[in-house]
């Protein structure tokens, strides 16, 4: 147990000290893996921050119920209190003509617009939060409340949600297939510097075998440096998107505000970045396998 | 410690490097491998470590029979084997000190007490001073005691060495020869190829001579 655990750190000094030994050639590959490693990885972070826009904007789907302007107040609190006892329904909260207009004169830019109409443009309206929120029950419900009197338009608030959720969701697919392609060049670029590694220590091989060392012994300084090599370009990256991320913060706050919406962009979450760094690894390591698969079979 | 049961060396295409050999050689043996070139004396000592496998007969290497060893035990055979190559195979990216520390890196050997054994063994060939030098700045003598240093630092019951004074002049190799037997009176069994007979001759040491292959004496 303590010889080997003295063996794998030989191992990892070992390979820290080749890494070291060529800083150009370390920092260049750390670059080449930290570039392909960084699309996926940014890809992910964009992913995470719409997800989180889309579940900060609508956490459950509503129904918007906007009345006829004509609509006599003793008549809305007839429909009111009919969505209030529709079995289908969790919560209704009413929002009164007077209460929208208010709101929208105080807003800037639309103040003076709105004082200058002759009467009030906006409807008495409900929002009504569901039960169930399956679609088919939110359809079925639309169309119930569409056919109560006075009752103008009914909106669904969660089509676009459903809508946003199929672009992530194909956005997703797209990240994945981006991160398994630039996988496998991880892997080619490993394989390749690993193979180059066993050109040049190919005395120190010949010598280490003919003085008793095991196969495991001569592969696991390349195993090291490969999963080393595979980790500094996953930090690459992360430092990468980290930095995109900060530079992008201020720019999208900014664009979110112009429709209203409070959003900051958030870095990569923390499980995602352990997932990078440890793919990093990985991927880097089974290119050290794949180099050495082949050159230690004979 | 050393036993050959006739034993032959065939490479591919029929040429017979070695044939029908038989001998033995005990614990603590010092013996000398003597011919004329390409008689076959570096093709003998490599079927000991299993460098080369025998396509005849049996190698019986401290109890373990070499011929028929599989790849996974080779090196734990060759770790109690010490080996000063033709070549010396020294690696020339590191200093000496680092050269005589790679059989016990390889051997597992804790820090520490690697350290201390790497110095003896150092010291036991006369380059002590010299451990942070790179081997290109030494001598061909000092790159030939560097070899054995390497070769004896595990403490191996066996020390075998192809023409270690091959290259050298005589009072350089009447040293190395000299270190050999200090060795070989402290128990390690030692058995050394060479054409430079004359060297060993004051040791009155036992020899076997090569002769297309065959034992000749």
């Amino acid at each position: 147990m303590k010889g080997w655990l003295l063996h794998h750190r030989q191992a990892a000094a070992q390979a820290l000290r080749r890494l070291a030994a060529t800083p150009l050639n370390t920092l260049l590959g750390a670059l080449v893996l930290g570039t392909a490693l960084a699309l996926p990885a940014g890809g992910e972070m964009m992913l995470a921050n719409f997800q989180r826009l889309a579940r900060h904007i609508a956490a459950t789907p509503q129904l918007s119920v906007f009345m006829a302007l004509d609509t006599s107040v003793k008549e809305v609190d007839e429909i009111e209190s009919m969505l209030r006892k529709h079995p289908q329904t969790l919560k209704v909260r009413k929002v009164p003509r007077e209460e929208t207009l208010r709101r929208l004169k105080e807003s800037e830019g639309l103040g003076e617009v709105i004082e200058s109409l002759p009467r009030n443009p906006f409807p008495d309206a409900f929002v009504v939060a569901p039960k169930d929120e399956s679609h088919a029950s939110l359809e079925a419900m639309r169309a119930e409340f569409v056919n109560y009197p006075h009752v103008e338009h009914v909106q669904l608030d969660s089509a676009w949600v459903k809508k946003l959720d199929a672009f992530l969701r194909l956005a997703r697919l797209a990240v994945a297939f981006l991160a398994a392609v630039l996988g496998i060049a991880l892997v080619a670029v490993t394989f390749n510097t690993i193979r180059l590694q066993i050109l040049t220590q190919e005395a120190e091989i010949e010598v280490s075998r003919l003085l008793g060392a095991t196969d495991a012994f001569i592969r696991r300084p390349f195993f090291y440096f490969g999963a080393l090599q595979g980790l500094a370009g996953g930090l690459v990256a992360w430092f990468a998107v980290f930095a995109a991320t900060l530079l992008l913060r201020g720019p999208v706050a900014d664009l979110a505000a112009l429709y209203g919406v409070e959003f900051a962009l958030h870095i990569l979450p923390l499980a995602d970045s352990v997932l990078l760094l440890g793919l990093a690894a990985l991927l880097g390591l089974a290119g050290a396998w794949a180099a050495l698969f082949r050159y230690l079979r004979d | 410690m050393i036993r050959f049961e006739q034993v032959g060396k065939a490479y591919p295409g029929g040429i017979a490097a070695l044939a029908e050999l038989t001998f033995d050689i005990g614990a603590g043996e010092m013996v000398i491998l003597s011919g004329h070139s390409g008689a076959g004396k570096s093709t003998l000592l490599k079927l000991i470590p299993a460098i080369e496998r025998p396509t005849q007969g049996t190698v019986i290497v401290n109890g373990q029979n070499v011929s028929t060893l599989k790849r996974a035990a080779v090196p734990f055979l060759r770790r109690n084997i010490g080996m000063v190559f033709q070549d010396q195979k020294l690696l020339h990216d590191r200093s000496v000190f680092d050269n005589v520390m790679l059989p016990l890196s390889i051997a597992g050997v804790a820090l520490r007490d690697a350290g201390r054994r790497v110095r003896a063994a150092l010291d036991k060939v006369g380059l002590l001073e010299r451990e942070k030098v790179m081997p290109v700045a030494l001598s061909g003598g000092e790159q030939q005691r560097l070899a054995i240093a390497r070769a004896v630092v595990a403490r191996p019951a066996i020390l075998i060495a192809d023409e270690p004074t091959a290259h050298l002049d005589d009072d350089t190799g009447r040293d190395i020869v000299a270190t050999f037997r200090a060795f070989n009176q402290v128990g390690v069994t030692v058995l050394v190829a060479t054409h430079h007979d004359a060297l060993f001759t004051p040791f009155m040491t036992r020899r076997l001579i090569l002769s297309r292959g065959r034992l000749a004496a």
